[in-house]
């Protein structure tokens, strides 16, 4: 198919602005600020179906008509905070496709009349925020920013933010707090960013391949795109593919392609290594439940809806795929150390239970642990269900509970009593060192 | 003295946010500071402070926070290889290992001559070419994709070649 958000792949030096203008470009957001009323444009991307690309698939319309005319939002915040595990999407848009993706956060800040836009990145893509400020004033060069933009009497600032290694902030309300130069950390909801966001005032927060999909929307219509896809899950989403695969690498295919067609089509992933058989997909890198690679599983289609219906989430499509040789104790332990590092530490039930889950994890990778071990690792796990503060929190069980679920002999196998596990007495779970409670106490 | 060496920088980062939000500047004069001084001293932190109107607690909270910023001296440059789970199942934990052993240090510790800090860190959005690493030093932060241990111990070499001891 035709790239919508991946353009670059059919329009070489479409980073070039000038390239971009002559396939088309600010043709939509010139159409949209001297022509249209914002709420017009929010009627076209509502009427066109695009959800949310970023994991959460909330209707990117429906997000912008919490903006009324009376309470406009005063910004419009880009999460290129892009920090999940097996996520590597935004970063290529960015960098290959950067004035549309700019046009679609530029169309979005006159949607809700925000006068100004941030594009937060995280910290590690330093040298690509220095080449797109560049390009941002490219941009206000040929008048697209700034004030009264095309003598329509709109104006707009459009400004990048570093972030500094803290994947929390990828969750939006910790992301509206780091740009306001606080500690990365969710805020209660409500009240959400489209009543109090930045500095308190209405805000739109949207992902960056969302985004990049809003020029092409305006200018070939939201029929054209709802055709595009599943009736729900409309249009194309970039699919990240890494792990054990042939061809890793950002693929965009319709929503509803089976993950069978991603893993080992030609034009896509092109199988597995070796021919190895495979065990494990992770459809939405550490933050979803992981599937067993069944027939039906393969055959399932990759859009919001079945892919929940399978058991886990779609998610921002970052697809992580183990082998036949993965020890899923292993990759859980993976997955845990990297949400426990990651916990912000305001809420009890994320940072405490991160740390045990990942000292279990650790019991039983290296051989120390029992049956009840395991018991102990679900428990924890289960405890935190519901009970934590943001988002992120939630994902973090998924790894444990999914291969808990689906993989048991593979934390069975590394069990000091694995070979007559039933028949034991429950153990008592290990006492802390005073060491490790001083390092609780502490905050860890 | 940031406030005078780095006025011109300063103020244009300043003018991207709301004049009674100064406050949203201290990333941005974290990253400013740190490029000076190799490090974020508590001296640092006070002048981030002192230009926003902060207490320096403030600021410290935020270099504790997040993981780019560094409060006390180490390697001049940082090698930070990403050992997540994609980047694991396509061999990072080795590259790691046989990058480490090849300069004499295990993850996380510092070479002998202060040069190199390697550690381990988290997803850095380059899966589908591991394994790899960032460099981060006070020019910066960048990639290095689809590395072998001999094109990452080239690019280590080069980097001591050039910089002064």
């Amino acid at each position: 198919m035709e790239h919508i958000v991946l353009r670059h792949r059919d329009i070489p030096g479409i980073d070039k602005l000038d390239v971009y203008i002559a396939n088309g470009g600010f043709e939509a957001y010139k159409k949209v600020v001297t022509s249209m009323k914002p709420e017009e444009v929010i009627d076209v991307v509502k009427a066109s179906g695009l959800r949310g690309r970023g994991g959460a698939g909330f209707p990117t319309g429906v997000k912008w008509s919490f903006l009324t005319k009376n309470r406009p939002a005063y910004y419009v915040v880009c999460n290129s905070d892009e920090s999940e595990p097996g996520t590597f999407k935004d970063r290529e848009i960015m960098e290959k496709n950067p004035f549309q993706f700019l046009e679609g956060l530029m169309i979005a800040a006159y949607a809700a009349r925000a006068a100004v836009a941030y594009n937060y990145m995280r910290g590690e893509f330093w040298t690509l925020a220095r080449e797109l400020d560049k390009k941002i004033a490219e941009v206000k060069a040929r008048g697209f920013l700034g004030k009264n933009i095309l003598g329509s009497g709109y104006s707009l600032e459009l400004y990048t933010h570093l972030g500094a290694g803290a994947y929390i902030c990828g969750e939006e309300s910790a992301l509206l707090e780091s740009l306001e130069g606080k500690l990365g950390q969710p805020r209660l909801k409500p009240p959400f960013p489209a009543d109090k966001g930045l500095y308190q005032m209405p805000t739109v927060v949207n992902n960056t391949e969302t985004l990049t999909n809003v020029p092409m929307i305006l200018a070939r219509g939201a029929e054209w795109y709802k055709a595009i896809g599943t009736p729900t899950s409309a249009g194309s989403k970039v699919m990240c593919l890494s792990g054990h695969v042939n061809k890793p690498g950002n693929y965009e295919a319709p929503l509803g392609i089976t993950f069978r067609e991603l893993i080992y089509g030609e034009q896509y992933g092109g199988g597995i290594p070796g021919g190895k058989k495979l065990k494990g997909i992770l459809p939405s890198g550490a933050s979803a439940p992981i599937l067993p690679a069944t027939e039906a599983i393969l055959d399932t289609p990759m859009d919001y809806e079945s892919v929940a219906k399978a058991g886990s989430q779609l998610g921002s499509a970052s697809v992580i795929l183990l082998d036949e040789t993965v020890d899923m104790a292993w990759a859980a332990l993976k997955m845990i150390r990297f949400f426990k590092h990651e916990s912000c530490g305001k809420c009890t039930p994320c940072r405490e239970g991160t740390y045990w889950m990942l000292h279990v994890l650790d019991r039983i990778n290296d051989g120390q642990a029992v049956a009840a071990d395991v018991e102990l690792l679900g428990n924890v796990a289960n405890q935190m269900v519901g009970k934590c503060l943001c988002p992120l929190g939630e994902f973090s069980v998924s790894p444990v509970l999914s291969s808990l679920k689906n993989f048991r002999a593979d934390y069975e196998a590394h069990l000091k009593d694995s070979k007559k596990p039933a028949a034991k007495p429950a153990a008592k779970p290990a006492a802390i060192p005073a060491a490790k409670q001083t390092e609780i106490a502490a905050g860890d | 003295m940031l406030a005078e060496k780095y006025r011109n920088q300063i103020d244009a980062t300043l003018a991207k946010y709301p004049a009674d939000q100064k406050r949203s500047a201290v990333m941005p004069l974290l990253y400013i500071a740190q490029s000076e001084y190799g490090h974020i001293t508590r001296d640092a932190m006070q002048e981030v402070a002192d230009i926003l109107g902060l207490e320096p607690t403030q600021v410290a909270s935020v270099v504790g926070f997040y993981t780019l910023y560094h409060d006390h001296a180490a390697g001049k440059h940082y090698i930070q290889i990403c050992n997540d789970l994609p980047c694991a199942l396509r061999g990072a934990d080795k590259f790691a290992a046989d990058l480490c052993a090849k300069f004499g240090v295990k993850l996380g510790e510092t070479t002998a001559d202060g040069m190199f800090t390697i550690e381990g860190v988290m997803c850095l959005a380059a899966c589908d070419k591991a394994p790899m690493f960032q460099l981060q030093n006070t020019e910066g932060i960048k990639y290095y994709e689809s590395q072998t241990v001999e094109s990452a111990a080239a690019v280590m070499e080069e980097l001591r070649a050039k910089t002064d001891q």
